[in-house]
């Protein structure tokens, strides 16, 4: 069997997700990946360990991962795979299903485990439940979480290149403008460890009170809903059901109480420190350390410790 | 242009969920049922572009079970014009929805589907973007500002790591993200007045789509529980047990 990994990027590198992807993917047969964009990126993929494959598409249409001309190419490849996966990031969410259904399939969404070729595990509820799944369709179509699939490595593999044709599709759509958000930090879905804060941090300048310490730790900074909503930090910070799905080894929650949508995003975490001035927050439920206290107290005190 | 809204009833976001014993599924007799989070900031979208004079006619519809005309209630009560209740199982998969969907909008024709980005229940999020698929129409997925110019939509998603912008030629599709609005409430006047508003129902069945489910359910099982945690007192505490005993600083 032979799966066909969509293998997104951004700024001329491949997604850490997508990498996980083709781990997962390795678990169903022989691994071929999709590149739409630059070649570059296609040299990057052949490097991949385990990819037998790369087909690249060129043309300038399939540059910005746009869901219409995309999905259209990968149904007109579909024909030679029994699997279609991709990360369950914001392309995967986007493409995948559009080509599901133009393939009269029904998409198995954030797949953590693979069990056998049609079985799959994946959360459900905000993570409150786990449902096995049996897919009955002819090809499955699967997103998979980055935080439950290793990253294959980047370097050590060799493999061919193909060019793929660009096909029709309706053209209703135009790319207009991207905004990434300046950051040295590392990403937050792959960092070891992350600093989070929620609505406990009171203000947007306040929040900042959190950097030090990131810095200190080298991690990534994420927030609940509570403070996206409060407009703290922008949406992409956010770390939960709605948000990004994270499992770092050190999750540390500043003022955050614990709501179902934000455990959902975070309780694989290895360990998880929770510092929260209410005794009943349920964040304490899930921690691992715990510490009733002033964050903003706590904090300065942490950064100064850390040094030592 | 007429805006169509698809709207889910589903487990109240407050309550957490209880697996079946026999792991057959999630518990959901007696529990508190609302309009999926998502939805509700859809319906609000679609109600101030109607407001905005970019839209002349609001339609909310519901493919589930007889109770979910509440939710239908609750969308007209917000604002919505009239309403469509498909009959079916409870939560068909996002494929049958999608093909429903379709159906409705050969019949009424409009020039925008608003959905949520996903329902909190099946967590699929994939509806909407599948509906664009069968129509070939564009998709703007996970929506946080939409504007409407002639016969154009200028939406911005949230993508990871940042914001893109992208232009739709309409009709087209919209998936609400949680950024796009802050839904109102349903007022009381407004709640009495969406009593009197239309509300058809439709049976699946009649629309020639096949419901039956591509996935079964195997399983379904509370997820691994952590171990209880401690508390500790100081922060020298907490940095001594993350090094020494965690070993993860």
């Amino acid at each position: 069997m032979t799966a066909l990994v969509l293998l997104d990027h951004e700024e001329g590198q491949i997604r850490k997700a997508a990498l996980s992807a083709v781990t997962a993917a390795s678990q169903l047969g022989e691994v071929h990946v999709l590149v739409a964009g630059d070649a570059a990126i296609a040299q990057a993929a052949a490097a991949v360990p385990g990819v037998a494959k790369v087909l690249h598409a060129a043309d300038a249409r399939y540059a910005h991962e746009l869901a219409e001309p995309l999905a259209a190419l990968i149904v007109s490849l579909a024909g030679q795979y029994d699997h279609i996966v991709a990360a369950a990031g914001a392309t995967g969410k986007n493409v995948l299903p559009r080509a599901a259904a133009l393939l009269d399939v029904q998409p198995i969404p954030d797949v953590i485990r693979i069990v056998d070729a049609e079985t799959f595990v994946r959360p459900i509820y905000a993570g409150n439940a786990l449902a096995t799944v049996k897919s009955s369709d002819a090809k499955k179509v699967l997103t998979v979480r980055n935080a439950a699939f290793d990253a294959a490595a980047s370097t050590g593999g060799n493999a061919p290149i193909e060019a793929v044709d660009a096909v029709d599709a309706p053209e209703v759509s135009k790319f207009e403008a991207v905004k990434l958000s300046d950051s040295e930090r590392p990403d937050l879905e792959t960092a070891r460890v992350v600093v989070s804060g929620g609505r406990g941090m009171q203000s947007e300048e306040k929040f900042h009170t959190l950097d030090p310490l990131a810095d200190a730790l080298g991690a990534a900074i994420g927030a609940s809903r509570a403070a996206v909503d409060s407009g703290f930090v922008p949406n992409e910070y956010q770390v939960g059901q709605t948000g990004k799905i994270v499992a770092p080894e050190l999750y540390m929650a500043f003022g955050i109480s614990g709501a179902i949508q934000h455990l959902a995003g975070m309780k694989d975490s290895r360990v998880i420190v929770a510092i929260n001035k209410d005794p009943e927050a349920p964040i304490f439920q899930v921690a691992d350390y715990g510490m009733e206290a002033d964050l903003f107290e706590v904090v300065p005190q942490l950064v100064e410790e850390l040094k030592k | 242009m007429k805006i169509l809204v698809p709207v889910k009833r589903v487990v109240d976001y407050n309550i957490k969920p209880r697996v079946k014993a026999d792991g057959s599924g999630v518990d959901t007799t007696g529990v508190k049922m609302s309009m999926n989070p998502f939805d509700e900031i859809a319906v609000e979208e679609a109600v101030r572009l109607r407001e905005k004079g970019a839209a002349s006619e609001v339609v909310v519809v519901s493919v589930g079970v007889q109770k979910a005309q509440d939710t239908l209630r609750t969308a007209m009560a917000m604002g919505a014009d009239r309403a469509i209740l498909v009959l079916s199982e409870e939560s068909p998969e996002p494929l049958a929805v999608a093909k429903v969907l379709r159906k409705l909008v050969e019949k009424e024709e409009p020039g925008l589907v608003i959905l949520g980005k996903q329902a909190i229940d099946d967590d699929m999020n994939a509806t909407g973007q599948m509906l664009a698929g069968l129509l070939g129409w564009g998709q703007g997925t996970f929506a946080s500002k939409v504007e409407i110019a002639d016969d154009h939509a200028r939406v911005s998603r949230e993508i990871d790591g940042g914001t893109e912008e992208v232009s739709l030629k309409l009709p087209a599709i919209i998936t609400a993200d949680l950024r796009l609005n802050e839904p109102r409430y349903a007022s009381l006047p407004n709640i009495m007045k969406a009593k009197k508003k239309p509300l058809e129902t439709i049976e699946a069945a009649e629309l020639g789509v096949d419901m039956k489910p591509r996935l079964s359910i195997v399983s379904v099982a509370e997820p691994p529980e952590r171990k209880a945690g401690i508390k500790v007192g100081s922060v020298a505490e907490l940095v001594e047990k993350l090094r020494n005993e965690a070993k993860v600083i």
